[in-house]
């Protein structure tokens, strides 16, 4: 069964549809990358996944059970969205971390907060997820003290912590200078090895072609393309893809 | 030599009064000030129209007015008693200054980056905990110094309520002049003010570097 089932999501801003009708499965342990131009709807997608954004219409199941029904979302309560939103995590493009709490806070202060275990546990785990993004030497730096990969990994840890089902990344390189890019890509790429479920949305071409198993390619509010990398990259079906693929890479030329 | 003294010690006494109107002002206006601003950031339209249209003519209006009005306005229109002056002069300046304080907040809670409460519900944090573990520190952080400014201000302020003849620092050194003849106890007055606005002025600036630790 696929982890996560997306289906017919739609998404309005006043008179602006920035979703037309989003269908697509993730399987579990699978990395799913979104690209697209900017204002093609990848970021609102990734924020009604995590309920930060609420569609109007669409269907969202997480392990066969559906969590959100477009047509029943004046039902929802706070406390049921903030259960749902848990089986996502999400990593921001500006990190977001909290300005006051050091390095071991930051991750363990919502674990703690929700008492999802012991204190001597959580603390265990933050600092098992904390040495896992290479931060060990950092862990009671302010985020002030650290540069903006390391906030990034920081963040990544932060939303580690509250065992999501599935990991959602929001360009998490874009606010980053290109020599601190690297460091971010290859923990998220060292998260793939370790089984995790993923979708990335990302400007990072060779990135997307190398860490994911499907890529959508969006525009304009709808999946224009869809499949493995190859199919996307090498053999783009839709003129749009390739109008696109074209002037990424066009860049690095 | 007894002479100054005993008008450090008269006016002394006078100073207490006057710390007890800027204590209780500061007790009462700073959480009513939150209240105000929870008002005029409120959702709810015509709320928020009230309670702005509110801060709009406490704060455009004299505080000297407003003390008048306060002590002598019951009285003139609607026939009541008037109020102790000590408490005239209180609700007068708890109004006024919670009203600015208000403003002072907004502006805080409104500095604080939207992706701060984003973190926070992404994580699964109840608008409870977002506000007392993530937003609270750095909007007092953001806030301290302008805090500061309107708090030495109302240390100086606290002598307008001599024009309804409240008893403090300013009325006890008036004392010498109408029986005596000496003018210099007035001038004096402006050192206890000076003094106590100084420690203030030392402990936003403790405050201040405690919070330096991090950046929003």
């Amino acid at each position: 069964m696929a982890i996560l089932e997306v289906k017919n999501l739609r998404k309005k801003f006043g008179k602006t549809e920035v979703l037309k009708g989003i269908d697509f499965t993730l399987e579990k342990g699978e990395v799913l990358s979104i690209i697209g131009s900017s204002g093609s709807g990848k970021t609102t997608l990734l924020r009604c996944l995590n309920f930060l954004e609420t569609a109007e219409v669409g269907t969202i199941s997480v392990n066969g059970e559906k969590i959100f029904d477009g047509e029943e979302n004046k039902r929802y309560k706070e406390a049921e969205i903030r259960k749902n939103r848990l089986h996502f995590g999400l990593v921001f493009q500006n990190f977001n971390l909290f300005p006051q709490y050091n390095v071991l806070k930051n991750v363990s202060m919502a674990p703690t907060l929700m008492k999802m275990d012991s204190p001597e546990n959580i603390e265990k785990h933050a600092r098992a997820l904390i040495e896992r993004v290479g931060l060990t030497d950092r862990i009671d730096h302010y985020p002030c003290q650290l540069s903006g990969g390391q906030q990034q990994r920081v963040a990544i840890a932060r939303a580690l912590a509250m065992n999501p089902d599935i990991l959602c990344f929001d360009e998490p390189t874009s606010a980053l200078d290109p020599e601190l890019t690297g460091e971010v890509l290859k923990v998220i790429q060292k998260l793939k090895s370790s089984d995790s479920t993923m979708i990335v949305v990302t400007h990072e071409m060779s990135f997307a072609k190398n860490i994911s198993d499907k890529v959508i390619f969006m525009s304009d509010g709808i999946i224009e393309e869809y499949g493995t990398p190859e199919d996307v990259f090498c053999n783009p079906k839709s003129e749009k893809t390739k109008a696109f693929l074209n002037k990424s890479l066009e860049g690095i030329m | 030599m007894s002479e100054f003294l005993s008008v450090t010690l008269d006016l002394l006494n006078g100073f207490l009064s006057t710390l007890q109107l800027f204590g209780l002002t500061l007790l009462f206006s700073l959480p009513l000030g939150l209240i105000i601003c929870f008002g005029s950031m409120s959702r709810f339209k015509p709320l928020r129209w009230l309670v702005r249209t509110f801060v709009w003519i406490i704060r455009g209006t004299p505080l000297l007015l407003q003390l008048i009005i306060v002590y002598y306005g019951p009285g003139l229109i609607f026939n009541a008693g008037l109020l102790p002056r000590f408490s005239a002069a209180l609700i007068a300046f708890v109004i006024n200054y919670s009203c600015y304080f208000s403003e002072i907040y907004r502006g805080g809670i409104e500095s604080i980056p939207k992706g701060q409460y984003e973190a926070g519900q992404v994580l699964g944090m109840t608008k409870t905990q977002i506000f007392f573990k993530v937003v609270l520190l750095q909007v007092i952080k953001v806030i301290v110094p302008p805090m500061s400014n309107e708090i030495i201000t109302l240390v100086k302020d606290t002598s307008l309520a001599r024009i309804i003849a409240v008893y403090e620092i300013i009325w006890s050194a008036q004392v010498y002049i109408k029986m005596e003849g000496l003018i210099w106890p007035l001038f004096y007055t402006g050192a206890f003010y000076l003094a106590f606005s100084g420690l203030l002025t030392l402990l936003f600036g403790y405050i201040e570097k405690k919070l330096s630790y991090f950046r929003s």
